[in-house]
């Protein structure tokens, strides 16, 4: 009942809402977040957490609760989900010393941003002084300003640190969640993760659609949230083709237009132009009853991280025939370095939450359903 | 914004379910549509918000329904819930029209699902509604809105111009300015009167002080009062009102579902004196659930305490306020300002006449009291195991019965017996001619939607002739 105590203000109130709605239920048709509430009837930090990451902020059960607020029973599940799931954030980022870099994350990934540009520019102002400013042609272009195998190394540490960062995350809110190993180790689950995930399933009210502006549906933040992972995907894609091409055909970057490295991450960078700007602008309108204040900036951050890192992208091969090839190639190498690097402290970490957050309702359900069945 | 004081062809009073369906439909029909909601534009709806099925009859199973639910089995339901309480040919008719509300009402946006956790037995035959009354609202809104019906907020109706059965006009009030409106045809879905509490008060005495109001603070009654001051002819019993125990810490309005307490039949139930009143097992909760609210309204008071041990915790739905909980008796006997003595005894009485028996916590089991007055008939199991539990519980008023009566089309009928020539009603406010006492699950939605698009249509047909 009421016994659970809590680390944060904001999981006490979760655990007040969760009681609300577990003795009415009328949401149960929404999304995966009342069905796992249902199947608990005390909410301790670990469980909220759980299912605070569960919840995609479609928003429809706000519209739809006749218990929200000015009701005097206050009830507005997504944002105090969005709190909680921001919170928990922090609380498993590893090392633990750097979950302080969630608290003014805007801080955190322009200053990445930022250093890491500054640090390609000077890398390149100062090593490659006489070829920084103009125009390379040819295979191996790129690497006239740095060698590939310096590339290679800098970034595959990054992604190898940010990597193990987010597994070590990983794995902290699996425990502290009550997950079991098994789930984790099980096909199935993982299968019907990913495919609600790669869906945003639970991004739709239920079939009517999710709610942002107002208590109508029309909100196209699923298809955003496409463009911009989808577009993520392709330009990691094109990454891995073009090191495909470079180890396997032994081919160098610049690579032609029309080469699958190209065109991957041309679509791609496409996307994470059009995806985070439709995601930017769903945020302004969002409705400020929905808003979660707090975690508005890390939000706003990640968003534009993507969004620069594409458009830095597609800059870069528009222009890499020119002397401005130099420049352009340290803007994009930075951003993308920072990208990695922030990854483990700012949004990006939802995702891996998230899909934890469906494998453990994948197995809770099928669970369920054996117990319902004996 | 469009001015408040033109002729509309159909002025609908109330907001919710009911209300809706017939600004659809009629302007649908072709009418140009005036709606006034009493409350505020969060409110809106009435007690439709705090709903979340409506029953409809459907010869085949749906993605949402397990099975067939046939006009005569919904019918022999009606009769049973009501005691043969009810208008048959009107009935039968809402009935056979239901049939056309699963598909109409999709139509207009509302979505449907799967019964809810806990409430399997309605699967079959309650239509459930995905996110519950108030995203069925939003759909009916949303629609009406986009066919140009023009919706007011904290409009309040308080006069009627009525001639001789015939509506001239209606006079509101807006932000306390007055405004007076004509309209060709006019529909009373505005509800019933239990919020009224002066109103329930010459029935119940001061008792309806203590009783809380499960719905909207807006159902009033002032319409239905109007039109029974113009000669409309009354329906139901005005004494009487669908009343269920609920938690007593619930607010005095709108408190909805979730402080209702399923666990009546698991404990014993006991009154400020600490004696018990009533046979707690007499049957399943589905078909006792109903009565408890008069059985408490008639205790000094208007409290009684649903008192159980820790094997019963559940056995029952979770629901908003947590158990009082002490580790004997006689403490919970404290906290809960009962006479511990008393308390002591009335456990010890019970436990004693527990006859030995199987418990079945679904099915009327073998579980029962003997030589104990009143007895219980089920599930009575000896309350030893602490800690020991009890919920405070109060009158919880859902809906009153007396209503306006209504024929076929939704019109109005006068004292006289003749028929008025522009005025119709919908939902709760007409409740009556169907169910004149009982009450089974999603009903009032039923009756809501299908007297509601008939009002609607018939009020445009008025109007444009």
């Amino acid at each position: 009942m009421h016994a659970t105590s809590h680390a944060t203000r904001a999981r006490a109130e979760a655990d007040r809402i969760m009681t609300v709605c577990n003795s009415c239920r009328y949401c149960e048709g929404l999304c995966a977040v009342f069905p796992a509430m249902e199947m608990r009837r005390a909410f301790p930090d670990g469980d909220l957490d759980y299912l605070a990451n569960l919840c995609h902020g479609c928003g429809a059960c706000y519209y739809d609760c006749q218990f929200s607020p000015p009701h005097e029973f206050n009830v507005d599940v997504p944002r105090t989900l969005a709190e909680v799931r921001a919170q928990s954030y922090a609380r498993y980022a590893w090392p633990a010393a750097f979950s302080s870099l969630f608290a003014r994350n805007a801080h955190t990934v322009s200053i990445a941003a930022a250093v890491g540009i500054l640090l390609f520019l000077a890398g390149f102002g100062l090593l490659e002084r006489d070829s920084f400013l103009i125009a390379h042609t040819g295979a191996g272009a790129f690497y006239a300003l740095m060698p590939h195998a310096a590339m290679v190394f800098v970034f595959s540490l990054a992604l190898l640190y940010a990597l193990a960062s987010l597994g070590m995350g990983l794995t902290k809110f699996w425990r502290a969640s009550g997950g079991m190993a098994q789930a984790f180790m099980t096909p199935r689950f993982l299968l019907q993760a990913a495919r609600d995930a790669g869906k945003l399933r639970y991004l739709d009210g239920g079939g009517a659609g999710c709610v942002n502006e107002n208590e109508y549906p029309g909100d196209r933040r699923a298809l955003f949230h496409h463009f911009t992972f989808y577009g993520f995907l392709l330009c990691f894609a094109a990454t891995c083709a073009a090191t495909l091409y470079h180890y396997v055909l032994g081919r160098e970057a610049p690579y032609a237009w029309y080469s699958l490295p190209v065109l991957l991450g041309t679509v791609g960078g496409m996307g994470l132009l059009i995806g985070p700007a439709g995601l930017f602008a769903a945020k302004l309108h969002r409705d400020p009853a929905l808003r979660e204040p707090e975690s508005r900036p890390m939000d706003l951050a990640f968003i534009a991280m993507l969004f620069l890192t594409g458009a830095s992208g597609l800059v870069l091969l528009f222009f890499r025939a020119t002397a401005m090839m130099g420049p352009l190639l340290a803007i994009h190498l930075g951003m993308v370095l920072a990208l990695i690097l922030t990854m483990p402290y700012g949004k990006f970490v939802h995702g891996i939450y998230r899909f934890a957050a469906l494998v453990r309702y994948a197995h809770e359900k099928a669970q369920s359903k054996e117990a319902a069945l004996s | 914004m469009p001015d408040p004081e033109r002729h509309y062809d159909v002025l609908i009073a109330g907001g919710g379910n009911a209300a809706l369906c017939a600004a659809i439909s009629a302007r649908r029909t072709g009418a140009s549509v005036l709606v006034l909601e009493a409350a505020p534009k969060f409110l809106r709806g009435g007690n439709s918000r705090h709903t979340r099925n409506m029953r409809l009859a459907h010869d085949t199973a749906t993605e949402t329904l397990t099975g067939p639910y046939t006009e005569e089995e919904f019918w022999e339901d009606l009769r049973r819930v009501t005691g043969g309480e009810t208008d048959e040919d009107l009935a039968r008719f809402m009935i056979h029209e239901s049939k056309d509300m699963l598909h109409w009402i999709a139509r207009q946006g509302v979505r449907f699902q799967p019964s809810l956790g806990g409430t399997l037995s309605l699967g079959r035959t309650n239509s459930f509604f995905l996110g519950g009354g108030r995203a069925m609202l939003n759909a009916l809104y949303r629609t009406a809105e986009s066919l140009g019906v023009v919706i007011r907020y904290e409009a309040k109706v308080v006069a009627l111009e009525i001639e001789d059965g015939h509506f001239r006009s209606a006079t509101f009030v807006m932000g306390e300015r007055p405004y007076r409106v004509e309209a060709a045809a006019f529909v009373a879905a505005a509800g019933g009167f239990e919020a009224n509490i002066p109103w329930l008060k010459q029935y119940w005495g001061e008792a309806a002080e203590n009783f809380l109001i499960r719905g909207s603070p807006y159902n009033l009654g002032t319409v239905l009062k109007l039109l029974l001051e113009k000669n409309v002819q009354e329906v139901g019993d005005p004494t009487q009102c669908h009343a269920v125990a609920i938690d007593a810490r619930a607010p005095r309005f709108d408190g909805g579902i979730i402080t209702r307490l399923d666990c009546v039949v698991f404990g014993i139930v006991v009154n400020k004196h600490a004696q018990r009143f009533y046979d707690e097992g007499e049957d399943v909760w589905p078909k006792r659930y109903a009565i408890w609210g008069r059985l408490v309204a008639a205790q000094p008071d208007q409290i009684a305490y649903i008192l159980f041990d820790a094997s019963c915790l559940t056995l029952f739905m979770p629901s908003l306020f947590p158990p009082i909980a002490a580790p004997t008796i006689r403490a919970l006997a404290g906290a809960l300002g009962l006479d511990p003595d008393a308390l002591e005894k009335t456990v010890d009485d019970f436990n004693a006449s527990v006859r030995p028996g199987r418990f079945n916590p679904t099915e009327l089991d073998e579980c029962r009291t003997e030589g104990l007055a009143p007895p219980k008939s089920h599930w009575a199991r000896r309350i030893e195991t602490p800690p020991f539990y009890a919920y405070p519980v109060r009158p919880g008023i859902t809906f009153t019965y007396l209503g306006t009566r209504v024929n076929r089309e939704a019109r109005l009928v006068m004292r006289s017996g003749a028929t008025s020539s522009n005025m119709f009603a919908a939902g709760e406010i007409m409740a009556g001619n169907v169910l004149g006492r009982g009450y089974a699950a999603g009903v009032g939605m039923t009756i809501g939607s299908v007297f509601g698009r008939i009002a609607g249509r018939e009020a445009a047909r008025h109007a444009r002739n």
